[in-house]
């Protein structure tokens, strides 16, 4: 039954938040709630001589300095995120070389980055604390900072840790085929390196954690901005040495999230940690600035890529030496890396492949996955590369791509390697030339190359650019589901994964509604709360649809099941001849029983018949386990107009062609990807955390940092294709990452494509219009050289 | 304006010292406060912690991100960047004033919920009160000028056209 699945149902999360009713972090009050605020370093790399905190703590108003000494030996240094990636089970197959750093939550012998918390202040409220951490004095003795991931690697390089050998934290291989044979016999090889940017994720609303601990109960609750409440819970748990039963961690609204609030972070422990020391409830938010410098940056990739391919197109094989700039830590282990490695290849056959990754530690904020994680490093070294090979061989770029396109008949197409979860890489579904032909077709891609030659003149040219992906979505291991009937007549549905805007509560309510053919508003959903379901995971990694509706469509049935044998036997009726419509359970023989009146008959009080073979509660557990992930791809296709002479260029058009299978709210699907494809644009063009060779971040600020506004974001041509996965229920594909992973390649095309036959190596990003000014110069004085050259060779 | 400063003096409750505050009335989504406020409460947090409207979001608290945008005597503002002192006798509106007593949305609100013009909803109330303001003196106008009103609010989930679309509807639709 689909009354609501594939529907453009309202957002039951609209109202509350544009009534300013929403409740974030810090919007919650407490009586009696102090805040904090966290001294940070302000040095890359230092060590620590001494750290004074004897007057803050005499500021009137103040409740705890807390600093690194303080905890020694009770709080243990964070290591890595054990749930992104313990060693993968293709660890031999794959040479995986790694180390363990560690990082003290509050520095007390050396800081790593700028932004690294050394000491944290709790006071009556905010201008206060910060007051305090005025009067704080940290002795610092500076130590040579690691700054250029290629240079960290070689012998005479300082180490941000002193166990980590080369600052190479980990070091993994993946080789298919033979790539030297490959190149021997290609017709031709070509090298180049691409460099992705060190960004920052971004989310409007910053980090916040308000801890409330109740000494008579021992009880903790956590309210933190956060995609990953029970991941958070866990490390609770294990770090302060508490009851998991007496520990609730909630995420309420969250505004935005995109990654970097999908860790654990060293504040969410120690606020939770001084709530329990002061017995008050202890509440820090985060602000922008420190926001920059202290919430985990992201990509940051340096790829040397060679490709061997024939004169007529045919790209026989792919080697790829690259770096991840990590920071000071790569607390999320092969997250980021191996992805990229998985994902290099995307809808292409390209038989011989070999890829060599080394994690690098540096002395700057911990990397963490960031919207795509790995996948537009991939997307944008693949696809430069493709637009590369056609520009050698004097061909278009499509006719490149459908000479190595995976082909219908050939899914599900087994890649050849393993995915990190263990799983072979095989798409399970797709028709990629369909996609082509569609993005072709809605870009008017033959129409702007006509416009294209017809329009070029001295300054202003158009430019068209594609780039296209397959994306590994709905990452398991698992998600939770509860789903029970409410006294009410009302069904509530819990779900491990918790939203950041994703509408979580409208889409999962469309999938429970459909399984009891009633109204979307009849089903509450419960997110964001451990305190819901005993087991969960988050939302990241495209996942929530795919394993959270997956496990809420299992838990719906085991509940029907239950909720037809009851209302059967109350029908004296059989369970094939019940059916279920607008809240009632119907029998052939025209009786019916509403669901309010079976919630209350399931109840084992007051008078529970002993007679009827039912549980005496209406509820059913579900725990999804995917086999592996399930595969998304797209094509998107960009259009631009360059100015010669100032380096700037406008977005004309932007079209996308999306698989993600089932699609539950259309409205919502396209919501993802509009917001996707502008925060692509966004780290196409403007963003980038620039550190000088100090180890300082220059652009910490929204003065310094830019973030695209609407005047830089068009309204994207969507269509879509509907190929169900095969591996869960509903045959749901991941949406939230996608938009997010071309527009790097696309632009970067577009712009290669406006200014050809001029030849800018438009390998690195951000095509801010200083970077491609220069790249224009630089390439018209290399023509202008070859020009003479070739006048003096004459 | 005048305000008048209070002499530090002993909270009787919890013997501090008080700093120095400000007594300062002001009307906030009709209707009238008084409040001593310390000089260097921003008039942000004055809203949110003292008023406990909570609706005004903080994003950046430097004049980029328009999260915390309210209307003063009938501009548009970013409270991030005034002291509450400043706010002394304004008239202010916040979002909570857009909706009615009873819950319903006004025009605006629903047209942002029809064309999901809001995902995570932080910045949403920045843009309403940003659009409300503009919308009252301009009340029919183009794409682009859409566009470049609301490019001093940053929304990092949308990719901004679906707000663009709300308005577009909403102005079309409150013309007929």
């Amino acid at each position: 039954m689909s009354n609501f699945i594939g529907k453009n149902v309202r957002r039951k999360e609209d109202h509350r938040l544009l009534s300013g009713n929403g409740e974030f972090v810090a919007d919650i009050k407490m009586a009696d709630s102090h805040e904090a605020a966290f001294l940070r370093s302000t040095h890359a790399h230092a060590k620590i001589k001494k750290i004074d905190t004897t007057q803050a703590k005499e500021l009137e108003g103040v409740a705890a300095v807390l600093t690194g000494n303080d905890i020694k030996g009770l709080i243990e240094p964070f290591k890595f995120f054990k749930e992104f990636g313990e060693t993968p089970p293709n660890a031999e197959e794959i040479n995986l070389m790694t180390q363990v750093a560690s990082k003290e939550l509050l520095a007390s012998e050396k800081v790593l980055y700028v932004g690294h918390p050394i000491a944290v202040v709790v006071a009556e409220n905010r201008y206060v604390a910060e007051d305090a951490l005025e009067l704080i004095e940290v002795d610092y003795e500076p130590l040579p900072a690691v700054v250029n991931p290629e240079k960290a690697v070689e012998n005479d390089s300082p180490l941000v840790h002193e166990n980590i050998k080369n600052n190479v934290h980990t070091s993994f291989e993946v080789v298919v085929g033979d790539f030297q044979k490959a190149a021997s016999e290609a017709d031709q090889v070509l090298q180049t390196e691409i460099k992705f940017p060190r960004i920052h994720c971004n989310p409007l609303e910053t980090r916040g954690i308000l801890s409330n601990y109740n000494r008579r109960r021992d009880e903790l609750t956590v309210y933190t901005s956060t995609q990953i409440p029970f991941v958070v819970k866990n490390y609770l748990v294990s770090m302060l040495g508490l009851i998991e039963e007496n520990v609730r961690v909630i995420a309420p609204d969250v505004g935005g999230g995109f990654g970097p609030k999908g860790g654990v972070y060293p504040e969410e422990i120690l606020v939770s940690y001084l709530s329990i020391q002061l017995n008050k409830p202890v509440r820090w938010v985060e602000d922008r600035v420190e926001h920059l410098q202290a919430t985990r940056h992201s990509r940051d990739q340096l790829h040397k890529v060679e490709v061997a391919f024939n004169d007529n197109g045919d790209i026989l094989g792919l080697k790829d030496n690259y770096i991840l700039d990590s920071g000071c830590m790569n607390y999320f282990n092969l997250t980021c890396a191996y992805n990229t490695a998985a994902h290099m290849r995307g809808l292409f056959k390209i038989p011989h492949y070999e890829a060599n990754a080394r994690i690098v530690l540096t002395n700057k904020t911990p990397n963490v996955p960031y919207r795509g994680a790995g996948r537009p490093e991939a997307v944008f070294t693949m696809d430069r590369v493709l637009y590369l090979v056609a520009e050698k061989l004097g061909m278009d770029m499509v006719d490149v791509i459908k000479k190595n396109l995976i082909r219908a008949e050939e899914m599900p197409y087994d890649q050849g390697f393993y995915y990190k979860d263990g799983g072979k890489v095989v798409y399970d579904s797709g028709n990629y030339p369909e996609a082509l032909e569609k993005v072709l077709e809605i870009s008017e891609y033959e129409k702007y190359k006509k416009v294209k030659e017809e329009k070029k003149d001295d300054t202003k040219s158009i430019g068209i650019g594609i780039s296209s992906y397959v994306e590994g979505t709905g990452t398991g291991p698992f998600e939770g589901a509860v789903v029970k009937l409410d006294g009410s007549g009302k069904i509530i549905a819990s779900a491990g994964a918790s939203p950041q805007g994703q509408s979580h509560e409208t889409t999962l309510a469309q999938i429970v509604a459909d399984q009891f053919n009633v109204d979307p508003t009849d089903v509450l959903i419960r997110v964001g709360d451990t305190g819901a379901l005993p087991h969960g995971a988050g939302t990241f990694a495209s996942r929530s649809a795919v394993n959270a509706g997956s496990a809420l469509y299992e838990a719906s049935q085991i509940m029907k099941e239950k909720l037809l044998r009851l209302a059967a036997d109350e029908l004296s009726d059989t369970i094939d001849n019940v059916t279920l419509k607008d809240g009632e359970v119907k029998s052939k023989n025209g009786k019916s029983i509403s669901f309010r009146k079976l919630a209350q008959l399931a109840k084992p009080i007051p008078l529970f018949k002993a007679k009827r073979n039912v549980e005496p509660d209406l509820e059913g557990t579900y725990y999804f386990f995917p086999p592996t992930v399930t595969y998304s791809s797209s094509f998107h296709v960009a259009v631009v107009e360059v100015d010669k002479k100032t380096g700037k260029f406008d977005i004309i058009d932007y079209s996308i062609v999306h698989d993600s299978g089932k699609i539950i709210n259309p409205k919502i699907v396209e919501g993802q990807i509009q917001g996707g494809i502008a925060q692509g644009i966004g780290q196409s063009v403007y963003e980038e955390l620039v550190y000088d060779e100090n180890g300082q971040l220059i652009s910490g600020t929204y003065m310094d940092y830019l973030l695209p506004t609407s005047m830089e974001i068009p309204k994207v041509r969507m269509d879509h294709q509907e190929y169900l996965s095969t591996r869960n229920p509903l045959g749901i594909k991941g949406v939230g990452e996608g938009g997010a992973i071309s527009p790097p390649a696309a632009l970067a095309n577009a712009v290669s494509d406006a200014l050809s036959p001029l030849t800018i190596n438009l390998n690195q990003l951000p095509i801010s219009p200083s970077n491609l000014r220069s790249l224009i110069l630089k390439a018209e004085k290399n023509e202008k050289a070859k020009r003479e050259g070739a006048v003096h060779e004459g | 304006m005048e305000n008048s400063v209070e002499q530090p003096q002993v909270d009787a409750n919890d013997h501090k010292v008080q700093s120095n505050r400000v007594s300062i009335t002001l009307t906030v989504n009709g209707k009238v406060v008084n409040k001593a406020v310390e000089p260097r409460m921003l008039l942000s947090d004055f809203l949110r912690e003292e008023l406990d409207l909570t609706g005004t979001h903080l994003g950046c608290e430097h004049g980029v991100c328009g999260a915390c945008t309210i209307i003063m005597n009938n501009e548009s503002i970013r409270s991030c960047l005034m002291f509450a002192v400043q706010a002394d006798g304004y008239d202010i509106k916040t979002v909570e004033s857009l909706a009615t007593n009873e819950g319903t949305l006004n025009g605006l609100q629903e047209a942002f919920s029809t064309h999901h013009a809001l995902q995570c909803g932080f910045c949403t109330p920045g843009f309403l009160m940003t659009l409300t303001d503009y919308l009252d003196k301009n009340p029919s106008p183009t794409r682009e000028e859409v566009r470049e009103v609301i490019s001093g609010n940053l929304c990092r989930c949308t990719g901004y056209s679906n707000i663009v679309d709300a308005v577009m509807d909403y102005t079309k639709n409150r013309s007929m």
